[in-house]
């Protein structure tokens, strides 16, 4: 029985991990093809560094992965702050239901509407090419805005009211008692909807597609057309990296988690 | 305690107008584009026009429906193993699920056509061991692959997130009254984790039913998705009104689909109960 377990998850991964072998394997072709390996060499990742459209669109999207970030966590935690405080019930229900509204739809369809209100802006202000950075910007904001929301409101309502009602008696403002009482309680949601925004940024294809512009690409899209031709290795060399880059990440951050955790609990046996 | 009360409604504002422009304004558009020509006059015409869409929208739900079934045969016994495992081995597992998403998803699927193609991996091995090659990449089947192969995760997590939490003295009561394993699992396991498999369907089938760019790369462009007609009314022949009403259609199918998958939800929870 746990031999037949452990095939059913060999299996399984194989079957996960078969795509992602193939790329990082590619990658390493010295042949310019994708489909027959010739012989092990660098030179696509040396390419890539030659690759000025890959490398300007690598740039973008890490502009925008880390603005919309942060815009998002200003005006997502401020919302999760209103809504926990709000007491009629049904406009409560009813904004939470808005919120939900970009992570139901599907992608394609959220794309496709914000492109549609855009081009009718566009058309109203008569001007033909209203999809660039901006129209990028609000719409990676929008959709990462519901994830950093539901991740600071679980924090919030662990929060004692009374904390912040006794820093006012004793003095505060409204805005220092956010900030010195609330603040450190929910910080850890904040962190965690800033990574979950940055990295749903980061990756955003389809949403992308529909309300970009020529003149500023996301790396995914110009993978997209380049995808459209015959890929070179170079593609493959390019996501190699990124996905090491974004391995190292994690990977850090779940140490950093660890050892703040730590720190607490020491902290808490010392009391 | 009134002052603290405004600014709370402040703090609110701006999320607000930013949900009303950018959320609710935008459904609003594809609805008008939808009911409208190029002019912006009234018509039906984009709806009517919908007919000769049938057959891809046929096509759309049930090779989602494939998939979204495939998934959920692959995640519920994997679900079951991880949650009856160590908690070392359930994270470890739960870590390598989740890695292959952080590959870009285009490049993933795009390297599916290397395993795939007529003189790709499995067709190389096939021949070298002297078997008869097949034909792989452009057939639906290679679509549903690319459907469960990037979706699979969104199955796999809901499921074993519930059975994680299923509380253990359930199952042991159940044991101790004479329920069998086959019992055990038909009367205690199995209703408990529906949530799971709930949300799982839905966050398989909607990416599935409404994808693009899996069928245009692995199908060879032979089976048109409704996703796919989308992008193309979009993104080269430049009818946005036709292309929102087939968007309108995929969303109000969508929004029945999730209804009625949370009243089954709803249903069950009140059986529990009783």
């Amino acid at each position: 029985m746990k031999a037949l377990k452990r095939t059913y998850i060999a299996l399984i991964m194989m079957f996960l991990y078969a795509p992602l072998l193939v790329t990082v394997v590619f990658s390493f072709n010295s042949a310019n093809s994708t489909s027959v390996m010739q012989g092990f060499s660098l030179k696509w990742y040396g390419e890539l560094f030659n690759n000025s459209t890959a490398l300007t669109a690598l740039g973008n999207t890490l502009v925008l992965a880390v603005l919309s970030a942060c815009i998002a966590i200003v005006i997502g935690t401020s919302a999760a702050v209103g809504i926990n405080s709000m007491k009629k019930r049904w406009l409560r229900s009813s904004l939470m239901t808005v919120t939900n509204i970009p992570m139901m739809n599907p992608e394609i369809v959220t794309g496709v509407s914000m492109m549609l209100l855009f081009v009718f802006v566009g058309k109203l202000v008569s001007s033909s090419s209203v999809l660039g950075f901006p129209t990028l910007l609000i719409a990676h904001v929008t959709f990462n805005l519901p994830y950093v929301i539901l991740s600071v409101l679980p924090k919030l309502r662990q929060t004692d009211r009374h904390l912040s009602e006794a820093a006012q008696d004793l003095g505060c403002t409204p805005a220092a008692s956010f900030f010195k009482v609330v603040l450190p309680n929910i910080k850890s949601g904040i962190i965690t909807g800033f990574i979950m925004a940055f990295t749903l940024s980061l990756d955003d294809f389809i949403i992308s597609y529909f309300v970009s512009g020529p003149k500023f690409q996301t790396l995914p899209i110009v993978i997209f057309s380049m995808t459209k031709k015959k890929v070179k290795p170079d593609m493959y060399a390019l996501s190699t990296l990124i996905f090491i880059a974004i391995f190292i990440l994690l990977i850090l951050m779940n140490v950093l988690q660890a050892k703040a955790e730590k720190k607490e609990n020491r902290k808490w046996e010392a009391k | 305690m009134k002052k603290s009360s405004l600014t709370e409604k402040l703090v609110n504002a701006p999320y607000m107008v930013w949900a009303a422009i950018f959320i609710l304004a935008p459904m609003l558009m594809v609805i008008y584009y939808a009911f409208t020509d190029r002019d912006g006059n009234f018509t039906f015409s984009n709806i009517t026009a919908l007919s000769s869409y049938g057959e891809i929208f046929g096509r759309s739900i049930w090779y989602a429906l494939i998939a979204t079934v495939i998934c959920l045969l692959l995640s519920y016994p994997l679900a079951l193993i991880m949650a009856r495992s160590k908690a070392s081995v359930q994270q470890t597992i739960m870590m390598l699920i989740m890695v292959p998403m952080w590959m870009n998803f285009l490049i993933r699927t795009y390297s599916w056509i290397t395993i795939l193609s007529n003189t790709g991996i499995i067709n190389t091995i096939l021949k070298a061991v002297g078997l008869p090659t097949a034909q792989l990449i452009n057939t639906p089947g290679a679509v549903i692959l690319g459907m469960v192969y990037n979706f699979l995760p969104y199955m796999v997590l809901p499921i074993y997130s519930v059975m994680s939490k299923l509380d253990k003295s359930l199952v042991e009561a159940a044991q101790d009254l004479g329920a069998n394993k086959r019992t055990v699992f038909r009367k205690v396991i199995f209703p408990q984790s529906l949530p799971g498999v709930i949300s799982g369907i839905t966050m398989v089938f909607v990416p599935s039913v409404s994808t693009f760019y899996i069928s245009q790369k692995l199908g060879g462009g032979k089976f048109m998705l409704i996703g796919d007609s989308i992008e193309m009314q979009f993104q080269s022949a430049y009818n946005y009104n036709l292309g929102a009403s087939l968007s309108l259609v995929l969303m109000v199918m969508i929004i029945i689909c999730m209804l009625v998958m949370n009243r089954f939800a709803d249903n069950e929870e009140g059986a529990m109960i009783i």
